[in-house]
């Protein structure tokens, strides 16, 4: 099955209660999928079919509330119009979990992948995993649910993937049984929630003496992400043999270039890594697969010894000194007291393919900069660019 | 990362009905309004007018001030019609 339908089929499996969604390309088959699921009583669910994305997130944060399982999904311009809506998920400590076809947005518009759109919304407080194939995207979805709804963590969680790269590709799929799933992710079972027979305050007004520590909640409960994830992964890697970390690693042990990316991308460059490990290259590769938090820890156990990074931004921060992925990698760097150059290349806006030759060459003209003694080039480069 | 604790529910969750009177919103005062009983002629204006609770009716069909809760808008001043209110420092 695609990307999408087995996001769709992972969603039904976690028996949610509500989905409220507006349709966008490219995530559109995955509410596509839920709404026929609820039509013909497979899911027994409220499907609210909103008029924009805006009241999709509002509906899923008040549904959230009642202490409901919600799900919904977007992409690009749909995601950009949450924005507001995103903070409030993230505040009110709403689990709610929402996949994200990541897409350009506009202007020009544009259809197709990249990371602009979930990169505009990085600081709204959501915990954001970046799938790389639909099996991960697929597995990822029942992690996210339990993770989401824990009572320490309380946190919504956006499950990335890359628009059509990822979306309409289609794979073989290892599933899980319902009544694995249903093991894994009994129905959810929150401490606080609107209810009538006991009036609480949702969302209240906060001043100055006390809206700092609210905010601060997010950071405390973020900070608590990665040890949980991990626990969830060794349950789940029990039930299936399928474990995928907060990064993925492919032959750093010795290597003395890494390149790191996020998302479809990573399966391209690994193929590329082989490659050059078969030329004697010592090349290799970390995948970002949890972005928020930003996994420092798993990061420094595997960059201490290389002699540059190269890190591939799939989006841009126009005026600022790196690419957002970069940014994040210095500063774990630099906290740590390590000087390694990086050299940080945006690739492939508005869906433009990247392919293994490609990242042979970039990985190549790091190495060889090394070789000669060059310094590696400050600032952000843009691969692919018309010159 | 240090976190710190705080002593409040996750997303700001208020658990209790009611619980504004908790909120003393005599600390926003930077002025404080005074009553002059000789003046007041126990119309209640100020009482209608007064946006917080903090008009009280004493027992004589006179006024006093909640000072927990009076923030000091002074609009029972502007109000009195016999201008038995006066607005001081804190
Ligand atoms: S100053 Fe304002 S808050 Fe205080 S008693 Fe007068 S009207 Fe009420
Ligand atoms: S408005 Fe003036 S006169 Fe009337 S009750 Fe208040 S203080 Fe007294």
């Amino acid at each position: 099955m695609s990307t999408s339908e087995a996001i769709a089929y992972a969603v039904k499996q976690a028996n949610v209660d509500v989905i409220a969604a507006y349709p966008i390309t490219p995530q559109t088959i995955i509410v596509e999928r839920l709404s026929e699921y609820v039509h013909n009583g497979e899911l027994d669910a409220e499907y609210i079919a909103v008029e924009s994305e805006h009241s999709a997130m509002s509906a899923c944060v008040a549904a959230s509330l009642t202490g409901a399982r919600v799900f919904t999904s977007t992409a690009s311009q749909g995601l950009a119009l949450m924005h507001e809506v995103l903070y409030l998920a993230s505040s009110l400590r709403c689990p709610i979990v929402m996949a994200i076809a990541n897409r350009a947005l506009s202007a020009p518009i544009n259809i197709h992948c990249d990371h602009s759109d979930m990169m505009g919304s990085r600081d709204a407080g959501w915990v954001q995993i970046f799938a790389e194939n639909g099996q991960q995207a697929y597995d990822r979805i029942f992690q996210a649910f339990k993770l989401a709804e824990d009572e320490d963590i309380l946190l919504p969680v956006g499950v990335n993937i890359d628009g059509f790269f990822l979306s309409h590709a289609v794979e073989g799929i290892a599933t899980i049984s319902d009544s694995e799933a249903a093991t894994f992710l009994p129905p959810r079972k929150a401490k606080y929630y609107l209810d009538y027979s006991m009036p609480m305050t949702f969302g209240a007004f906060a001043l100055p003496d006390w809206y700092f520590e609210i905010k601060h909640q997010v950071v405390e409960a973020m900070d608590r992400v990665p040890k949980k994830l991990a626990e969830i992964e060794e349950t789940y890697y029990k039930m299936t043999g399928r474990k995928y970390d907060h990064v993925g690693v492919y032959k750093t042990e010795d290597a003395e270039v890494c390149l790191v990316c996020a998302g479809s991308s990573a399966a391209t460059a690994k193929f590329a890594i082989t490659r050059l490990r078969e030329k004697g290259i010592k090349a290799g590769l970390l995948s970002i697969r949890l972005f928020r938090p930003f996994p420092v820890e798993s990061i420094l156990l595997h960059v201490k010894d290389v002699k540059a990074l190269i890190v591939m931004d799939r989006a841009m921060s126009p005026g600022a000194p790196s690419a957002p992925i970069a940014q994040d990698i210095k500063a774990t760097l630099y906290d740590a007291g390590l000087n390694i150059p990086v050299a940080n290349f945006v690739y492939g806006l508005g869906g433009r393919d990247i392919s293994a030759a490609e990242f042979e060459s970039i990985i190549m003209k790091i190495v060889e900069s090394l070789k000669a003694g060059r310094p590696i080039e400050k600032g952000v480069m843009y691969w692919g660019l018309r010159a | 990362m240090a976190s710190v604790k705080t002593t409040t529910l996750p997303g700001g969750i208020i658990n209790r009905p009611g619980s504004t009177i908790d909120y003393k919103t005599g600390t926003w005062r930077v002025k404080r309004p005074v009553v002059n009983l000789d003046k007041c002629i126990g119309c209640l204006i100020c009482w209608i007018y007064c946006p917080e609770p903090a008009i009280i009716k004493r027992d004589d069909g006179k006024i006093d001030f909640d000072y927990d809760y009076c923030k000091g808008c002074g609009i029972c001043s502007l109000e009195c019609p016999t201008k038995a209110i006066r607005i001081v420092e804190e």
